[in-house]
């Protein structure tokens, strides 16, 4: 690793402060960031960490009914915490492995955009809202493909919104070496429709089955699925699994995923 | 340079690091608490678990900054105090939980953390616990029947596979 300064604001004003410093980098959980400084893949001047800012942390529960989280809230809590929404809290508890969700952050997760984690998934089949320091993002217009998100230099996402459906249910199919989702899906059934979001598969990052929604908005089980399918041609292809087995899997797993939405 | 007080073990610690010194460095070089095991230095196989604040945290993936001002407890503090091994510890020897023992600070301490919030947990439980914590050796078995004993639990229920 290079060295850097460290930081530790307490407030969202003070780290918003701090991060306008040249090459400065906003810290969460450090569970994707410290592996990626130690590969020297970044060289950040100083690391502000948000993990002191107690307005970013918990759980709480907004006027509409929404569920709100605090963009710095690690893991372990949203698990414990967010019953309300049981789908998310159980989204929560199966993200790495326990020591790591002691740590890692839905804001650090959100921010980085993995094409194989699971928050993105739940964020966009939610239609939930991403809340920074500045403004409020709708997940529909959050994540622009892997690894790319509408988030400026040196914004921070302070909380993340999400309203609670009436059925909703994650499937993850573990790639057993990194834990993450090799695909992952995440069914929400509101009042006014069904979403439907997939990670891990596409090469464009988390994304909706728009006609998988359809279907299951006009009969919300297993059997509405049937005959629809993906092309694997733009999906992820790795010694893990080619885009059409992802592609296969993604149906597979929506169907699941509705079996079991409670 | 900047200071960082915490309490290791019990025992006020302090040091000069490095915006860039791991929670795991500072433990090792530093305070020579060599215990804490690095194995991958990648957040994969555990050997580097120790508590902050309470919960199990990878120290190789932690900053020995973002510890300032912490508890934070590690294998040397493990043992009952007239120095015999805890129930834990001696639940590994006596089932046979370790046998290079490189994996094995990781896993008491992954224990600790797991007991601490479940006191009974089922085999099921003990194995999704350790998802993290890789051990080369043992085929993990001997492991969960440790957890189990060291549970109050009936270690011979666990069947061999
Ligand atoms: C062994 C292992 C297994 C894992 N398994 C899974 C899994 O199954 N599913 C899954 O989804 N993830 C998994 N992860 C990733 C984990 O959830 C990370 O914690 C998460 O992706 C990043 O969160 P963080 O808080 O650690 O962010 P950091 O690593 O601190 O930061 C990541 C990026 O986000 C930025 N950032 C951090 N916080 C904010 C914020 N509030 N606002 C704006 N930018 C911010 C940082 O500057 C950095 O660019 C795994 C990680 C490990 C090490
Ligand atoms: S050394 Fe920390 S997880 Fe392997
Ligand atoms: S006992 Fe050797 S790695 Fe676990």
């Amino acid at each position: 690793m290079y060295n850097f300064e460290f930081e530790k604001p307490e407030t969202v004003a003070d780290a918003v402060a701090a991060l306008g410093a040249e090459d400065a980098q906003a810290l969460g959980g450090g569970q994707t960031l410290i592996p990626t400084l130690k590969q020297r893949l970044a060289s950040p001047s100083t690391l502000v960490s948000l993990k002191n800012i107690a307005e970013m942390q918990g759980v709480c529960k907004g006027d509409d009914g929404s569920i709100c989280i605090g963009g710095a809230t690690n893991h372990a809590t949203v698990a414990a915490e967010a019953g309300d929404y049981p789908a998310l809290a159980e989204t929560a508890a199966h993200i790495g492995d326990p020591a790591v969700r002691n740590r890692g952050t839905i804001g650090g997760s959100l921010a980085n955009n993995d094409p194989s984690a699971c928050y993105p998934a739940a964020a966009l089949a939610s239609g939930a809202t991403i809340v920074t320091n500045s403004r409020e993002i709708a997940a529909d217009d959050y994540f622009q493909g892997m690894f790319t998100t509408a988030l400026e230099e040196g914004e921070i996402v302070t909380e993340v919104r999400f309203p609670v459906p009436e059925k909703a249910n994650y499937q993850k199919f573990v790639q057993p070496a990194s834990r993450f989702a090799l695909v992952g899906v995440f069914v929400a059934k509101y009042s006014d429709g069904v979403r439907v979001a997939i990670t891990g598969a596409s090469n464009d990052g988390v994304f909706r089955w728009a006609e998988a929604e359809a279907a299951l908005s006009a009969n919300f089980a297993p059997e509405a699925l049937d005959g629809l399918s993906l092309s694997g041609d733009d999906m992820i292809s790795d010694l893990h699994g080619t885009g059409a087995y992802r592609a296969h899997l993604c149906g597979v797993m929506t169907k699941r995923a509705v079996a079991a939405a409670a | 340079m900047t200071q960082v007080n915490m309490t290791v073990n019990g025992k006020a610690a302090s040091g000069d690091v490095e915006g860039r010194t791991l929670l795991s460095s500072f433990l090792r070089d530093q305070l020579k608490l060599t215990g804490t095991h690095v194995g991958c230095d990648t957040s994969q196989c555990g050997a580097c678990v120790v508590h902050v604040d309470g919960v199990a945290v990878k120290s190789c993936t932690m900053l020995a900054a973002e510890a300032d001002g912490a508890e934070v407890a590690t294998i040397e503090g493990q043992a009952n105090p007239d120095g015999s091994l805890n129930v834990i510890q001696q639940a590994f020897q006596d089932h046979h939980g370790l046998q290079c023992g490189f994996c094995t600070p990781g896993m008491v301490m992954s224990t600790a953390a797991l007991l601490k919030d479940n006191p009974k947990p089922t085999e099921t439980e003990v194995r999704a616990y350790l998802e993290g914590n890789i051990c080369r050796c043992t085929g993990y078995h001997n492991i969960v029947k440790a957890i189990m004993a060291a549970s109050g639990q009936d270690a011979g229920a666990i069947a061999a596979e």
